[in-house]
């Protein structure tokens, strides 16, 4: 095409004014599948914090328990999961409980033809199936920091794909699948609730159950079990921090519009000045406290201002959404010691950054979105909190009357790579 | 002759080998150790929770000279690794009774 032709082209109002359907439908496509590939590497990111924050002895568990976590996820939410979260309008129980058929997931035919997908108006099937499953899979990988170090390889496994394939998709159903919160008018952008806080909820409940590690509580003092790998729990930090954007970003669940792509770089802006907040308060009171800046708490706080932004990413303006960032940090820097205090052993924070920043920024939504409600998004918070922590307590206990869920002592002292595993992570240094 | 051992500070390691260089030991042994004296180790936080490190790293020096070479050496140790803080270590001296260079079988001072 000529210079002056294509000069015409953008001249012309067809051109100007929107976006052919299948265009739309290819670029809500890319964008589910583009996000979906950067929230699956923050399982990479979840892998790689908390391989650094447990002790060297149980690395190779840690690395073990993520990989599979992950794989399982994938199973339990093709099986049963998918259809359970999106009941696309047949519920068996209206707004509550999906009409469970057909059970497993499906997807487009092989070279399917514009008028023979799904939903030509939307997006691929596929796409949308790959990008939720990642969410499902990240919901499941925060349980495992909390409870490492001191729980069996297949107790864990059991619980991750019940979670995966039912309780997950359940309660994401009633916001997402477009149940009874959605009718309420709760937001829940990206998940702070139906994500971040769902995993701490059902990490809480096991760590309850499964009790603190041998001597982190001994005559009323906590006994401080520093993480083996700082640089790896770095990165992990940042693999997290790269990866919201997919989680965040992709949430807008449309890239065909001007709008939904200027959108969509507002909250990747807003994504990251969170991030930024969490973090840098994080340092300033560790610093404060304590004399001395403390990474691990730094980390921790990047990944609350992460948790807050995400239940309204779009909303906030750069100045607001840092400081909802920062609440967060704050959060952590004060719960972390707070649930010592209370003998809940969650190694790596996970409670603090997913559970309580989770709750914080459902709070926070109304704030900037006139559309939110502070007595809906609490009423929301509850249930869903109810449900997943009752139904995930029931679970752990019912596995841990059967199977039992921690290791012997010996094994816990041992180190679960050598007991469990009978491998060392890093086999050629010596201890 | 006389076996020197002396406990520094990690970081003093490279100052001390110069020293001993430049006053002509011909041989050190080096082993990163873990320990506590006096100062009985240090306190840090942790994720808000305080810990003790019961053993601080320090690094071992190993040297074995001459009775002649002894005052000389344990000074040069000493000003090499001193930064007049807690911490900086101790110079043990032994009487040694002999030595054996194993691959020519020479004795005493000419094993050194």
């Amino acid at each position: 095409m000529s210079l002056a032709g294509f000069a015409s082209l953008i001249a012309s109002p067809a051109f100007a004014q929107e976006v052919p359907e299948q265009s739309v439908f290819i670029l809500n496509s890319l964008l589910f599948l583009m996000s979906g590939f950067l929230v699956m590497f923050m399982a990479c990111g979840f892998c790689m914090l908390e391989a650094g924050l447990v002790r060297a002895k149980n690395t190779t568990m840690q690395l073990t328990k993520n990989i599979s976590l992950f794989s399982l996820a994938a199973i339990g939410y093709y099986l049963v999961g998918y259809n359970l979260m999106y009941p696309l309008g047949n519920w068996s129980i209206e707004g509550v409980l999906s009409g469970l058929l057909p059970v497993t997931a499906v997807l487009e035919a092989v070279g399917v033809a514009p008028d023979k997908v799904d939903d030509l108006s939307y997006a691929a099937t596929g796409s949308d199936y790959f990008f939720q499953l990642m969410f499902c899979a990240a919901t499941a990988s925060i349980v495992s920091g909390v409870l490492a170090e001191r729980i069996k390889l297949w107790p864990f496994l059991l619980f991750t794909f019940i979670l995966t394939a039912l309780i997950y998709p359940l309660q994401a159903s009633w916001k997402w699948g477009g149940g009874f919160l959605d009718d309420m008018g709760f937001l829940d952008f990206a998940g702070s609730t139906v994500v971040h806080s769902v995993g701490g909820w059902a990490a809480l409940a096991g760590a309850l159950i499964l009790g603190p590690r041998l001597g982190k509580y001994k005559d009323g003092r906590v006994v401080a079990m520093p993480g083996a790998n700082l640089p790896l729990a770095t990165l992990g930090t940042f693999i997290l921090w790269m990866g919201w954007f997919g989680f965040n970003g992709g949430s807008q669940l449309a890239m065909g519009s001007v709008g939904d792509v200027a959108d969509i770089s507002r909250i990747f802006a807003n994504t990251n000045a969170a991030a930024a907040g969490g973090a840098l308060i994080a340092l300033v009171l560790t610093q404060l406290l304590y004399g001395k800046a403390d990474l691990t708490m730094v980390l921790n706080g990047a990944l609350a201002g992460l948790v807050s932004i995400t239940a309204e990413p779009l909303t906030p303006t750069l100045g607001v959404a840092t400081l909802i960032g920062c609440v967060g940090g704050v959060i952590v820097v004060f719960a972390v010691p707070l649930l010592d205090k209370m003998k809940i052993d969650d190694v790596v924070g996970a409670i603090p950054v997913h559970l309580l920043a989770g709750i914080w920024g459902t709070i926070a939504v109304p704030l900037t979105n006139s559309d939110a409600s502070f007595s809906t998004q609490i009423t929301s918070i509850v249930i869903v909190g109810a449900f997943t922590f009752v139904a995930s307590f029931i679970v752990w206990f019912v596995i841990n009357k059967i199977f039992g869920i921690r290791v012997s002592e010996e094994d816990e002292l041992a180190g679960l790579d050598n007991s469990e595993l009978g491998m060392d992570a890093y086999p050629e240094f010596s201890r | 002759m006389k076996y020197i051992l002396a406990i520094i500070q990690p970081g003093k390691l490279t100052a001390v080998h110069e020293a001993l260089l430049d006053i002509g030991v011909s041989g050190m042994t080096v082993t990163e150790v873990q320990g506590y004296g006096r100062q009985k180790g240090k306190s840090e936080i942790y994720r808000g929770a305080e810990y003790t490190v019961h053993f601080l790293p320090k690094v071992k020096v190993e040297v074995a000279v001459t009775a002649k070479m002894a005052g000389k050496t344990v000074e040069a140790i000493k000003a090499a690794s001193s930064t007049g803080k807690i911490g900086d270590g101790k110079i043990f001296t032994f009487d040694l009774q002999d030595v054996k260079r194993i691959r020519t079988n020479e004795n005493g001072e000419s094993a050194l």
